[in-house]
């Protein structure tokens, strides 16, 4: 095994781990936004798409990354955006009588 | 590895970094958006830092620049408008595209990279080998797996469990030709397209296959399963290519996927595996044997529940997918703030799978300005049932079907809201039609319970009006 292999191999182990400290944690109300977050970042691929896109030379290199930019862009855009929509949901609100939340953002009634 | 080289590896593990601080923020609700926001952050880094390495590289052509950038424009094009104008109920099936694209992507890198190596007619050493065809099954189920869910989940595709005529058998010849087909590249170690493509096939036809056969029910677990799957895939991918940020990236979203997959299957208490071989095996003959004592349905009108609801103390109402689908968030709120005018006291009773996933409901809601501490999860309400006057049941099914508890019922086992120990029941409903599991719901039959059949908009629009009138 070569020393980069295992290099890697000891990048993705430890990654993996990470992931699960991480996620463990999320309280259940949140795991559809997280669902989705987690969603956008394996659109990283957009980055190794970029790659194959550069060094491209024959039309069916470029036939395939082309649709690979364009799958990981579409990944990394609408995954951000939809996840940040479901978020601003979350926001504590001034919301009458039960005053449970201290209220720090305006009441924009976007209805 | 010069400099530039150097710098740009730095930015990317600085983007991975935001990827795990951002999850870390995704926590609590207060600091959600916030860490969405750093994960953005680490992304735009680290796209951002490989356009740049490109563009100091020099040897980037003119061609590449042009697929570059029309990739993007037309696929961020497509995510943001998508992402910008979807409906929330629509959300899920929404992820699950953006997910398949992923796949998709993460697969094609793989096999450009294969044809490249085949077109020059070199060979890849064996772990390349390992994780190209890893990248390229996982990434191709994932793609048609992923399309397939959104499909069913949108009513392109029936929602019923599908079964194909032989499907076990196919299902063991596609693993069968994509085991031996990995297997002949591996001992042979050629590069042989032909046999690629046929693992691709194999790939592209289980991901059909393995999902069709499975309930619409349980799509949401499907859905994260792959989710877990693409993770993995561009994990593998980033082997392939040898780029540590797809390593760690994909990493975290496969443990991420795995953990919440599970999280969701514990939620309908069922295991994965079943859901997952459920749907290849029988299935049928479970479904006709419940249907309990029969009994007659009470239906009252507007006024009748107006009443009840303006009298009482306690009222808890249970949010199902019929809310969400008759866009009726609003006027659920609307309705509670009038009730918690005349002084009762308003609890949402909110099922781990309320909606379509874990946490759909708590989304629809907070669109709707409902103030989150008024949200109970599953567990704290359940106690909370007996002293409610009134349960007002809108457009919630099979999570509140007594059935769950016996044996014998396909929803046996299922933790379900106690909406049968309130003092009464009202539940909203178009019709007597079933939920998504299929079967009768007891509480309809409950002595106590008063159905108002109503689209679940229309009916609380007028049991305002009637409240507002006692």
């Amino acid at each position: 095994m070569s020393a980069e292999l295992l290099a890697a191999l000891t990048v993705f182990v430890l990654a993996i781990l990470c992931g699960f400290a991480v996620i463990s944690k999320v309280p259940a109300t949140l795991h559809t936004p997280l669902m989705s977050g987690a969603n956008s970042i394996h659109g990283i691929v957009l980055v190794g798409s970029m790659l194959i896109a550069a060094s491209a030379s024959d039309p069916l290199s470029q036939i395939l990354s082309l649709v690979a930019v364009a799958f990981a862009t579409m990944n990394v855009v609408g995954g951000y955006v939809v996840t940040d929509r479901m978020l601003q949901m979350f926001r504590k609100k001034p919301v009458a009588a039960k005053a449970t939340a201290p209220a720090a953002s305006a009441d924009d009634a976007k209805a | 590895m010069d400099t530039l080289e150097t710098v740009v590896r730095l930015v990317w593990l600085l983007g991975a970094a935001g990827f795990v601080f951002g999850l870390m923020r995704m926590n609590s609700p207060a600091t959600a958006r916030n860490g969405n926001l750093v994960s953005a952050g680490g992304m735009a880094l680290a796209v951002g830092g490989t356009a740049v390495l490109l563009l100091l590289n020099g040897n980037v052509s003119a061609t590449g620049w042009i697929i570059i950038l029309i990739g993007i424009a037309v696929g961020g094009g497509l995510g943001l408008y998508t992402a910008r104008t979807v409906q929330m109920t629509a959300m899920p099936q929404l992820v699950s595209l953006f997910n398949a694209v992923g796949g998709g992507a993460a697969a094609l890198i793989a096999i450009d990279d294969y044809l490249r190596i085949a077109g020059l007619g070199q060979t890849l050493p064996l772990d390349i080998q390992i994780a190209t065809v890893l990248d390229v099954v996982i990434g191709c189920i994932t793609f048609t797996g992923s399309l397939i869910a959104s499909g069913k989940l949108q009513g392109l595709i029936p929602g019923k469990p599908i079964l194909i005529p032989g499907g076990r058998i196919i299902t063991v010849a596609l693993a069968a030709v994509a085991v031996i087909g990995a297997g002949y590249l591996f001992v042979t170690g050629e590069t042989n397209v032909a046999v690629l493509f046929a693992i691709i096939a194999a790939g592209l036809i289980f991901g059909v296959t393995m999902v069709l056969p499975i309930g619409g029910a349980d799509m949401p677990v499907v859905i994260s399963l792959l989710n877990s799957f693409t993770g993995t895939a561009v994990a593998m991918a980033g082997f392939v290519i040898d780029n540590t940020v797809l390593i760690i990236a994909g990493a975290l979203v496969g443990a991420s996927g795995a953990i919440l997959t599970k999280l969701m299957a514990d939620a309908m208490n069922r295991s994965v595996v079943n859901i997952m071989i459920g749907g290849f095996g029988g299935g049928e003959g479970t479904q006709t044997a419940v249907t309990g004592a029969g009994g007659s349905v009470r239906s009252v009108n507007a006024d009748d529940v107006a009443i009840q609801l303006a009298y009482a103390s306690h009222v808890i109402i249970v949010p199902g997918y019929g809310l969400a689908v008759a866009q009726a968030q609003h006027g659920v709120r609307e309705l509670a703030e009038l009730l918690e005018a005349r002084g009762v006291d308003v609890k949402y009773a909110i099922h781990p799978v309320a909606g379509r996933m874990p946490g759909h409901m708590n989304v629809l809601l907070a669109e709707a300005n409902v103030p989150y501490p008024q949200l109970k999860e599953m567990d704290d309400i359940n106690p909370e049932f007996e002293r409610a006057d009134v349960a007002l049941v809108v457009g919630a099914n099979d999570v509140t079907n007594p059935a769950a508890r016996h044996p014998g019922s396909p929803v046996s086992g299922m933790p379900i809201l106690d909406v049968d120990h309130a003092k009464s029941i009202v539940v909203i409903k178009r019709s007597m039609g079933r939920g998504y599991a299929g079967i009768d719901n007891e509480l309809y039959t409950n002595p106590k319970t008063g159905m108002y059949f109503a689209d679940a908009k229309q009916g609380l629009a007028d049991l305002i009006a009637a409240v507002k009138a006692v």
